[in-house]
C-alpha cells in the first residue's frame, strides 16, 4: 500500500459516527476514501458547507460548487451551505470533532508550523489558524520525514501555525501521541523498528508500555 | 430607486487608490464581470480585502496580474504565483490575515462593533502588536473592524430591489462584505421581478445594495 495511502487509512480509524471533521488539502483529504460503511461523518469544508461528497465526475460538475481548495466536489444529501462568518463561528466555536491536517514541522509540544518558510515559500494561512485553534482534537497526518529531514522536533524552527494545539501525529511510521510529559509512540508500523522511528525524529519518543503495531493491513 | 444599472455607470465611483471588497472563494462567488471593467478601466493601487487572490487567469489574480493592486488584504496568496512573484519583488504589499479572522473584522465593521477577541493567531506572527486581553482565564487577541469604500459581490440570483440569494458555495464572503462598504455593487447572474424570490430564501437583504449589474453569465 503506498504510505500515503496507508496514513490516511489509519487516520479514518481515529474518526467517530456523527464527527464533524475538516480536511486538509493534499494528504489529508484521502482520509475521505478510507472512511468505513458503518461510520457516517459530516466533512465541513470551510468556504462554506457541511456534508461535502466526493470530487465531483466530469458529469456531476457544478460550476457553483468546489471545495476548499477550488475542486469541483458533490454535496450529500442533507448537507447546508453558509457564508464564511457561520463557516468560522462553526470552526472556532469548537463545532468541529476533528480537523486533520498536514505540516512542514510540528514538535514534541504540540506546535504546528505549516503555512509559509519565510523567504522562499508564502502561501498564506488561509484557515488553518482557525481550525487548530477551534477544533476539539487535531491530528497531523504527513509522512515522516521530507527528502530524509527529520519533520518531528523538539521545537519547530518556521513560523507557528498555532502554540501547543496538536493532539496527535499520524506518518507511514506510527502514531504518537502530544502528552503534558512528552511525546508518546503509541503504535509502530509493522515493516520498522523503534530504532528506525527514532532516527527519523528529532524530537524525543516516548515508547508506549504498551506499544501496538500501526494497523494498517490490506 | 432604480438599482439596475450598465457597467459604464459604475465608472464615476471608480478611483485610483481606493479599498475594495471582492466576493469569492478561489474565484467562486466572484463578480467577473465586474472585475472585466476594473480592468477596462485600469484603475490603480487598488487596496483589495479579498479570501484569496484567485488564479492568474480567473478571479481577483487578473487585477494583479493587471499591476492594479497596490496592497491585498487576504488569508491566502498560494494559487496565485504571480501575487507572491510581485510581493518578493517589493511591487505589491501582501497583509496576510488568518480566514476567520478576515471574516470577523468585516462582520465587525459592518455591524458596529469596535472589534473582538479571538484565540487564533496566539503564540504566532498573527499576534505581534496586537493588544492582548485575557478573559475568564483563556487569552485572546483584539483584532480590529476593516472597512472598504467600495465591495462587489456575485449573485446568483438578484431581484430588481437587490436582495441576493446565492447558489452553493458561490455564498462565502459575499454576505458580509454587503455590510461594511459605503457602497455595494451586486453582479447578478440572473436578474428577477421582486418577489421572485421567496423572501424566506433571500441571504442578503436588498438595503444593503445600492447598485446591479448584469454578468455576463
Amino acid at each position: 500500500m503506498d504510505i500515503r495511502d496507508r496514513i490516511a487509512k489509519r487516520v479514518a480509524k481515529e474518526l467517530r459516527d456523527g464527527d464533524v471533521v475538516n480536511l486538509g488539502i493534499g494528504l489529508p483529504t484521502m482520509v475521505a476514501n478510507f472512511i468505513p460503511d458503518d461510520v457516517e461523518i459530516h466533512l465541513q469544508s470551510e468556504n462554506g458547507f457541511i456534508g461535502m461528497g466526493p470530487i465531483a465526475g466530469e458529469a456531476e460538475v457544478d460550476k457553483d460548487l468546489v471545495n476548499a481548495g477550488g475542486i469541483y466536489v458533490t454535496a450529500k444529501r442533507g448537507a447546508a451551505f453558509f457564508d464564511s462568518t457561520m463557516s468560522f463561528s462553526i470552526i472556532r466555536g469548537g463545532h468541529v470533532d476533528v480537523t486533520v491536517l498536514g505540516a512542514l514541522q510540528v514538535d514534541k509540544e504540540g506546535n504546528l508550523a505549516n503555512w509559509m518558510i519565510p523567504g522562499k515559500l508564502v502561501p498564506g494561512m488561509g484557515g488553518a489558524m482557525d481550525l487548530v485553534v477551534g477544533a476539539k482534537r487535531v491530528i497531523v497526518a504527513m509522512e515522516h520525514t521530507a527528502k530524509g529531514r527529520a519533520k518531528i522536533l523538539e521545537k519547530c524552527t518556521l513560523p507557528l501555525t498555532a502554540k501547543g494545539e496538536v493532539d496527535l501525529i499520524i506518518t507511514e511510521m506510527g502514531v504518537m501521541e502530544v502528552t503534558q510529559g512528552g511525546l508518546v509512540l503509541r503504535e509502530i508500523a509493522s515493516d520498522i523498528t523503534i530504532e528506525d522511528i527514532k532516527n527519523a525524529t528529532e524530537a524525543e519518543l516516548i515508547i508506549d508500555e504498551n506499544l501496538k503495531i500501526m494497523e494498517v493491513a490490506e | 430607486m432604480e438599482k439596475i444599472i450598465s457597467k459604464e455607470a459604475l465608472s464615476e465611483f471608480l478611483k485610483d487608490g481606493m479599498t475594495l471588497m471582492i466576493g469569492g472563494f478561489l474565484a467562486n462567488g466572484t463578480p467577473e464581470s465586474l472585475i472585466d471593467f476594473l480592468i477596462e478601466k485600469n484603475v490603480k493601487d487598488l487596496v483589495i480585502i479579498c479570501n484569496d487572490t484567485g488564479f492568474p487567469d480567473k478571479g481577483i489574480g487578473r487585477l494583479v496580474v493587471n499591476r492594479q493592486v497596490k496592497k491585498v488584504i487576504t488569508s491566502h496568496i498560494g494559487t496565485n504565483s504571480e501575487t507572491g512573484r510581485q510581493m518578493n519583488a517589493g511591487e505589491i504589499e501582501v497583509q496576510l490575515i488568518p480566514q476567520g479572522t478576515l471574516v470577523e473584522k468585516i462582520r465587525a465593521a459592518g455591524s458596529g462593533l469596535g472589534g473582538f477577541l479571538t484565540p487564533t493567531g496566539i503564540g504566532t506572527m498573527v499576534e505581534e502588536g496586537k493588544e492582548k486581553i485575557l478573559v475568564d482565564g483563556k487569552t485572546y487577541l483584539l483584532e480590529l473592524p476593516i472597512k472598504a469604500d467600495l465591495a462587489l459581490l456575485k449573485g446568483s440570483k438578484v431581484d430588481e430591489k437587490g436582495n441576493i440569494w446565492y447558489n452553493k458555495s458561490t455564498r462565502n464572503f459575499n454576505p458580509v462584505m454587503a455590510t461594511a462598504a459605503d457602497l455595494v455593487v451586486v453582479e447578478a447572474e440572473e436578474i428577477v421581478k421582486a418577489g421572485e424570490i421567496d423572501p424566506s430564501n433571500v441571504v442578503t437583504p436588498g438595503i444593503f445594495v445600492d447598485y446591479i449589474v448584469k454578468g455576463r453569465g
